[in-house]
């Protein structure tokens, strides 16, 4: 009975997706929706699949992360680098995507695996601070790196342009901080509600079997899992690095939304990591559809507000700081519950009365 | 061949000597108490012997195996199992995902077959199931298979950490202070609980406890651990009737 | 020399994160949680400073104090507003909620100031040094934030074991429920620690925008996150520890940005912090904490 909850709990995450998807297609084909609403359709997805993936690093395996932009970041840029070097090898833009997606997925996962094995260590605040650090290096090494290709194959450089070196067939890729640019625009809104709707599949799929309990016996209690034989650091990485991975595609799919392509602090920085995080928090820690719901309301929320211009991220914040407040402080908890008591005590007798 | 052979174990926490020179046999199926006042060292002697801790000296095996200085969870798959003093369960999970926990080094499929809903992820689950929920009936833990482990009443919390040890299919089963905090007729109903268990699962069990009434009514064989020393080990009638046991634990 | 010279400017710069850094481990110490926002309260300090001094033309010192004074009072009251309902919450709604507080105080100051960089005016009226003959020139803002550094970390030492609040302050660092069961007023202690830790926030403001007379709402927030840095490198909760992390971060940020790259210069700092919690778990004089089982 409790197998048949959980399917159905699913199905309802899958067909909120699937009914955005159709309510948007619909208004797009009417012409009633904004081009302004039209322009944020994929980066919504984006944000989806952000905030989808570090809760499985936040709310499933229980650490702290704050460098979760950085994967994404790492995923960007190796999709759209592998983008521009295949352009003119394989003309089909879609297949080209799709390889694109993997390679990021993939690169952004060996990521993951790579700093996930250092750092898993580490507990709450000091995994947080590290988390950042790292993202914040791949940022500024992305910034300071140059790769071109010619005839004779890749040059690397982190100085400038002219250090790489190259002949007269060469083309620089990677400029420094300026980035990749000229990527061909082949993200597509139903292309991005496929892959939420791929990363949801996984997600949802990993958490309810053999894998996903370890996670989450590790989150629960670290000694306890031990005792019962589960590897700490096997499945720490494993959620860590499938989390990474996602988040690479996440990033390709953003560098395939725009023409160019720099790793700025707005993009990748550690702010973007916090607001992702917020994201998960707001939507419920380790509650899936929570954090994607979570992650589209908070980046319409702005959107919506346009109109007040000037004061929408002030407003933004003040609701941030009041529903953290409602949502977790002890006192509001404790209100919240006895006014739900009150509301049951007084259902009762209406109900006994008739 | 004995179970479980502890030979002159140690181990000290910055110059203070926590367990010193234990020693310890325990026969195949033996329901085995240690014993000992609050601080004498009982719940390191669990540590070590469960890899928590490795010993500055001596050698533990395990039906043969020499297990010294091996790490947790290799520990657990050679054959031990444990609970805690205080209650370590996997809250935020049901109470049939803990015990499956516990299977999982006995029933496995990929992660990518899990992801992938493959057939042997059907076929496992459904065997993890059934063990599961055996396992859960012994413990009289059925109806509850669904509730958050959170939500389970204190006596029922232990059991259930029981039942998870027992998944993992242990050899020797350690339990650390199983009666703490039940009332006289859940001690009563938990050592017939662990006669059962015993019994039925061909267990040996060594068991750390204060309820004086569970010891001298299950444990066939006890020792009597002072300071991090062994005072006194036999049989629970003479050790319990032992001058020097009552004065460790009145005082002198 | 220009070794030299980068080594002092580099102090100096540490100097500036380890005032910073003293609040975030201060506010750590005793409340248990990452005050994101601290990094913003630096910036209101500056644009305080900026009011007085350059709008309305008043004396810097006046400035100063002006600032101390808005950021302390800030500080108190956006921890009796914002972080003392959630005593008891996670540390996860806490750390989101001072998120919170920090985009709320970046976009009060966008609201006002607007996003242009504003130029800041130098508060500092000291002239430059100049040794060896002229190779060596320290400037005056250098000598004053080096300074300032050494007075504050005295100052607070002495605070910290002299005073009865100080011990108080303490006493809540170490374990809170034993310090409530001792008669210490918690709540009170850590209003005054997030008075302190806002008061040298404001201090930073003023040492930080002298050097890089340059003011945006989001001047505080790189330099918030470094001396957050800082203070976990150091060993989070230490004052010495905070002291040591900042001015080992000025030094090494300011030398790989002369000699290795200034665009990665960041990124050896964030580096080497890694390196720094993966040999000592716990930074460099932080305590070593056990769970037990």
């Amino acid at each position: 009975m409790k197998k048949n909850k959980l399917l159905i709990q699913n199905s309802i995450t899958y067909a909120i997706v699937i009914a955005c998807w159709i309510v948007a297609q619909i208004l797009i084909s009417t012409g009633n929706m904004k081009s302004l609403m039209k322009g944020l359709l994929v980066p919504l997805c984006i944000y989806a699949i952000l905030a989808i993936s570090l809760n499985l690093t936040v709310g499933i395996l229980g650490e702290l992360s704050l460098g979760h932009a950085g994967f994404m970041c790492v995923g960007a840029f190796s999709g759209a680098f592998f983008t521009k070097c295949m352009e003119n090898v394989i003309p089909d833009v879609t297949v080209r995507f799709l390889i694109a997606l993997l390679i990021g997925a993939a690169v952004a996962g060996v990521c993951g695996i790579l700093i996930g094995i250092p750092v898993l260590r580490l507990k709450g605040d000091y995994l947080a601070i590290v988390t950042l650090a790292f993202g914040e290096i791949i940022k500024n090494l992305i910034n300071a790196m140059y790769v071109g290709k010619d005839a004779s194959g890749f040059h690397f450089s982190i100085k400038d342009s002219l250090s790489l070196g190259l002949d007269d067939t060469g083309v620089v890729i990677i400029k420094g901080a300026q980035g990749i640019t000229g990527t061909p625009k082949a993200a597509t809104f139903t292309i991005a509600i496929i892959l939420v709707l791929l990363t949801l599949f996984i997600t949802l799929n990993l958490i309810n079997s053999r894998t996903g309990r370890a996670i989450m016996s590790i989150r629960d209690n670290r000694i306890a899992a031990e005792s019962v034989g589960i590897n700490i650091t096997k499945y720490k990485l494993m959620a860590f690095s499938i989390s990474a991975a996602l988040a690479g595609v996440a990033g390709v799919l953003y560098a395939h939304n725009l023409s160019s392509l720099a790793a700025t602090p707005k993009n990748f920085g550690y702010n973007m990591s916090i607001m992702i995080l917020v994201f998960v928090v707001l939507g419920g820690l380790g509650n899936i559809r929570g954090s994607m719901i979570a992650a589209v309301v908070l980046t319409m929320l702005p959107e919506l507000l346009r109109g007040l211009n000037d004061y929408r991220m002030l407003i933004y914040a003040v609701v941030l700081i009041v529903m953290m407040l409602f949502n977790s402080s002890p006192k509001a908890i404790e209100m919240r519950s006895v006014f739900m008591d009150r509301l049951k005590s007084k259902k009762k007798p209406a109900k006994e009365a008739a | 061949m004995a179970m479980l052979e502890v030979n002159n174990i140690g181990i000290s926490f910055g110059g203070l000597k926590a367990v010193d020179g234990f020693s310890l046999t325990i026969e195949k199926g033996q329901l085995y108490g240690l014993i000992g006042p609050n601080g004498a060292g009982k719940t390191t002697v669990f540590n070590l012997l469960t890899g928590v801790y490795q010993p500055d000296m001596g050698r533990i095996q395990l039906d043969g195996v020499d297990i010294t200085g091996k790490k947790t969870i290799e520990i657990n798959q050679a054959g031990i199992a444990r609970t805690f003093q205080n209650i370590r369960l996997f809250k935020e999970l049901s109470v049939l995902d803990n015990v499956k926990v516990g299977l999982h080094n006995h029933h496995k499929y990929s992660t990518l077959a899990g992801i992938l809903r493959l057939p042997s992820y059907r076929r496992v689950e459904k065997e993890m199931d059934e063990r599961a929920m055996e396992l859960l009936k012994v413990f009289d833990l059925d109806k509850e298979a669904d509730y958050k482990a959170s939500n389970l009443p204190y006596g029922k919390q232990r059991k259930l950490e029981i039942a998870r040890a027992l998944a993992t299919d242990p050899k020797l089963l350690l339990l650390d202070e199983p009666a703490a905090g039940m009332n006289p007729n859940e001690t009563a109903e938990l050592m017939k609980t662990i006669r059962f268990v015993r019994d039925n699962f061909d267990m040996t069990i060594l068991l750390i406890e204060h309820d004086m009434k569970l010891v001298s009514g299950i444990c066939e064989k006890l020792t009597v651990l002072n300071f991090g020393q062994v005072l006194t080990q036999g049989e629970t009638s003479e050790v319990l009737n032992d001058k020097r046991v009552i004065t460790a634990y009145l005082g002198e | 020399m220009s070794f030299l010279s980068y080594l002092i400017n580099g102090i100096s710069l540490g100097s500036i994160y380890a005032i910073i850094a003293l609040g975030y481990t201060m506010v750590y110490g005793i409340a248990r949680m990452l005050n994101f926002a601290h990094g913003d309260i630096i910036m209101v300090g500056g644009f305080v400073i900026f009011t007085i001094v350059s709008t309305l033309s008043l004396p810097p010192m006046l400035g100063i104090l002006a600032a101390v004074a808005a950021c302390t009072l800030l500080g108190v009251v956006i921890e009796r507003v914002a972080y003392k309902p959630l005593r008891g919450a996670s540390s996860l709604a806490v750390l989101i909620t001072a998120i919170g507080v920090s985009y709320l105080l970046q976009n009060v100051a966008l609201l006002i100031f607007g996003s242009n960089a504003r130029q800041f005016t130098s508060v500092v009226n000291v002239p430059n040094l100049k040794l060896a003959g002229g190779a060596l020139s320290i400037s005056g803002v250098t000598m004053v934030t080096i300074a300032s550094c050494i007075v504050i970390m005295v100052g607070l030492t002495t605070f910290i074991n002299k005073t009865k609040i100080g011990q108080a302050m303490l006493a809540v660092s170490e374990d809170t429920g034993a310090a409530t069961l001792m008669g210490i007023d918690v709540n009170k202690t850590i209003s005054v620690t997030f008075a302190i830790g806002s008061a040298l926030a404001a201090i930073a403001g003023a040492l930080l925008c002298s050097t890089y007379p340059s003011l945006t709402p989001y001047t505080g927030s790189m330099p918030g996150i470094k001396a957050f840095v800082a203070a976990v490198f150091g060993g989070i909760g230490s004052i010495p520890g905070a002291m040591i992390g900042g001015i080992l971060l000025g030094i090494i940020e300011n030398l790989s940005k002369a000699y290795i790259s200034s665009q990665l210069s960041d990124a050896i700092v964030f580096a080497v912090l890694i390196v720094v919690l993966l040999v000592r778990p716990t930074g460099i004089l932080g305590k070593k904490i056990t769970e037990k089982v």
